[in-house]
């Protein structure tokens, strides 16, 4: 068979998630270079429409896997599935987008088929017929190049890091149904039930990001309700910040960042944490608000496109980093800059 | 209740790493354990607590990696195994799982193996699931909380996170769980904990105790480099109002058509 590249599909509840795209994108012009196809692998009864897509998005062959037992992600049935494909059709390269189930993914294939993974990386090219990953470590302070020196070569991509394909409707095809590899009665867990977390943020697809840190919990002008202790008062203050933060998040169609600083101090979850163990983003947009600018955050957000700095100290690192800077308050700022947007993009 | 908690040791977050003639460097900041691994070892802690039994804290690297189990045994880990050997200077993740495996393995009756998301070094976040797999078992990975742990069931419910919101799982035991920081917060070392720690005498297994030939390593990196520098001119908004700047700000923003 051509397959030079095979590509897994990330899906959610029948929708894939924009970094299977641009793997799917990236995929083929690797198995230009690599002179071949690209096949693209979509699993779950409920994911016919993205199995459809996949041929929009370039693959020239489909694989689509509807058994019940693959409608919950679940590790071992989707290794099992996977391997069996990669050992069918002995593609080069095998790629995932780097997203919580793709990385675990490419991280147990790689064991079945006695390889080793590249996860998260940022760039690709093919030399002498092998290919080459960049990839960021140290969250981004230092870039490797590094090679796979078995096959299949399997490989991760960061989100936003590859360019979507344009989708082309014209391009249609039939998938190819596949059975599940695993029975029901061979697998371990079971999912119960999916909850979704208020203000669940997509930070890593996200393409404007408004970021608070530490000081947003300075404004005296504000009166807590009666009643608070001192550090229920500073989690309170901090918490009408983020509501101005969110605003502005809001009107730009943007997601909420935080500062490790932030989180940790209990004035927003965790999930909204950029930097070094938090989530490194790549926004075009991203708007550090009272946040200093932390060595740690810095690597998280550095690549960002465009920076911006609203902060009090003239001297806070972050200014180093900014396209534009605004010394000053915050809590001023923030509302007019609000305002300013809505009235220009008529919101 | 048998547990083991695998750590690893790296420049601290806080290190302005730098590649010179193509090796990484960190000045003289000091090695730590894995930030993410702190949360490790708060739940493998958490699980001991609540069901007895012990935790073994597991390193692979050299000598120096022997502070990183200190810390673990000073958080109140009861024992630690510093694995060491010359063939696994340039392990990759999957030799390191192979590794790990066969050490959990030698270890013997283990329930659960805890690991944190990611090391902070080479990020590659691959080494939990991949030691699962080695071993055979269920690897929870992105565990937020852990809801259940039935030992006479064998059975374990967490709660993962994903991009969607929350998944809570059921696995049967035993299995591999790697945390994030939702967990909980990790504790710091106690005054009783740190005593023992600089008096324990951490074992060293080469791979021969382990009892496993060297995995071969299939990543290279070849090339490290320093990120280009970036390359920017700050300009100051400044103006005779809030209001006048906050207009010239979101001009500003507008003109780069990044929106």
């Amino acid at each position: 068979m051509g397959d030079k590249v095979l590509v897994y599909i990330d899906q959610f509840k029948g929708s894939a998630l924009p970094a299977s795209w641009e793997s799917l994108g990236v995929g083929r012009s690797l198995a230009e270079k690599l002179g071949g196809g690209v096949t693209a692998l979509v699993a779950g009864t409920g994911a016919k429409a993205v199995a459809e897509q996949a041929f929009h998005y370039g693959a020239e062959t489909v694989l689509f896997a509807d058994d019940p037992s693959l409608d919950d992600y679940r590790a071992e049935p989707y290794t099992a599935l996977l391997v069996k494909m990669a050992r069918e059709r002995a593609p080069e390269v095998v790629l995932f987008p780097t997203t919580t189930r793709g990385r675990e993914l490419a991280a147990m294939s790689a064991i079945d088929l006695n390889s080793g993974v590249l996860a998260d990386v940022t760039a690709l090219d093919v030399q002498d017929g092998a290919v080459t990953a960049t990839r960021p470590v140290y969250a981004g302070k230092l870039l490797t190049r590094a090679v796979c020196n078995a096959k299949p070569q399997i490989i991760t991509t960061r989100g936003r890091a590859f360019e979507k394909p344009q989708p082309d409707p014209a391009r249609t095809g039939v998938p190819v149904h596949v059975d599940a590899a695993l029975p029901e009665s061979a697998i371990a867990t079971r999912v119960i039930e999916y909850s979704q977390v208020e203000g669940q943020v997509s930070l890593a697809d996200a393409g404007v990001i408004v970021s608070g840190g530490r000081g947003l919990s300075n404004n005296p002008a504000l009166t807590p309700p009666p009643g608070m202790d001192e550090k229920q008062a500073e989690i309170w203050r901090a918490q009408q910040g983020f509501k101005l933060v969110g605003g502005l998040a809001a009107v730009l169609g943007g997601a909420v960042g935080a500062s490790r600083a932030a989180v940790d101090a209990g004035y927003i979850p965790y999930a909204h944490q950029v930097g070094q163990t938090g989530k490194v983003v790549t926004p075009d947009l991203y708007i550090a608000c009272g946040i200093s600018g932390a060595i740690q955050h810095q690597a998280g957000m550095r690549n960002s496109k465009v920076i911006v700095a609203i902060n009090k100290d003239p001297e806070a690192p972050i200014f180093k980093l900014a396209r534009y800077g605004v010394v000053g308050d915050l809590y001023t700022i923030l509302p007019l800059l609000t305002e300013a947007f809505r009235k220009r993009l008529g919101k | 209740m048998k547990i083991v908690v695998c750590i690893k040791q790296v420049p601290d977050s806080a290190a302005k790493v730098m590649a010179e003639a193509g090796r990484v460097t960190w000045g003289d900041a000091p090695l730590v354990m894995n930030p993410w691994d702190e949360y490790a070892v708060e739940s493998a802690l958490l699980q001991k607590e609540a069901n007895g039994g012990d935790v073994t804290a597991l390193s692979l690297g050299s000598e120096s990696a022997k502070e990183a189990l200190k810390t673990a045994l000073a958080m109140g880990c009861s024992d630690a195994i510093l694995i060491s050997d010359p063939a696994l200077e340039q392990a990759d993740s999957q030799a390191t799982a192979r590794v790990l495996a066969a050490a959990i393995k030698k270890l013997g009756g283990v329930d659960l193996a805890f690991f944190g998301k990611q090391a902070i070094d080479g990020d590659m976040g691959v080494t939990a699931a991949m030691t699962g797999r080695v071993l055979g078992w269920p690897a929870l990975t992105l565990v937020s909380s852990i809801q259940v742990v039935d030992i006479s069931a064998g059975v374990i419910r967490v709660e993962r996170s994903i991009e969607e919101g929350r998944q809570v799982v059921e696995s049967k035991l035993p299995a591999v769980v790697s945390v994030g920081k939702d967990i909980g917060e990790p504790r710091y070392p106690s005054f009783m904990g740190i005593r023992k720690a600089s008096r324990a005498v951490i074992p060293t297994w080469s791979l021969s105790d382990v009892g496993i030939p060297a995995p071969a390593s299939v990543v290279r990196w070849p090339e490290v480099i320093n990120p280009p520098a970036r390359q920017v001119a700050t300009e100051i908004i400044a103006g005779a109002s809030p209001q006048e700047i906050a207009e010239k700000l979101a001009d500003k923003i507008l003109g780069e058509k990044v929106l």
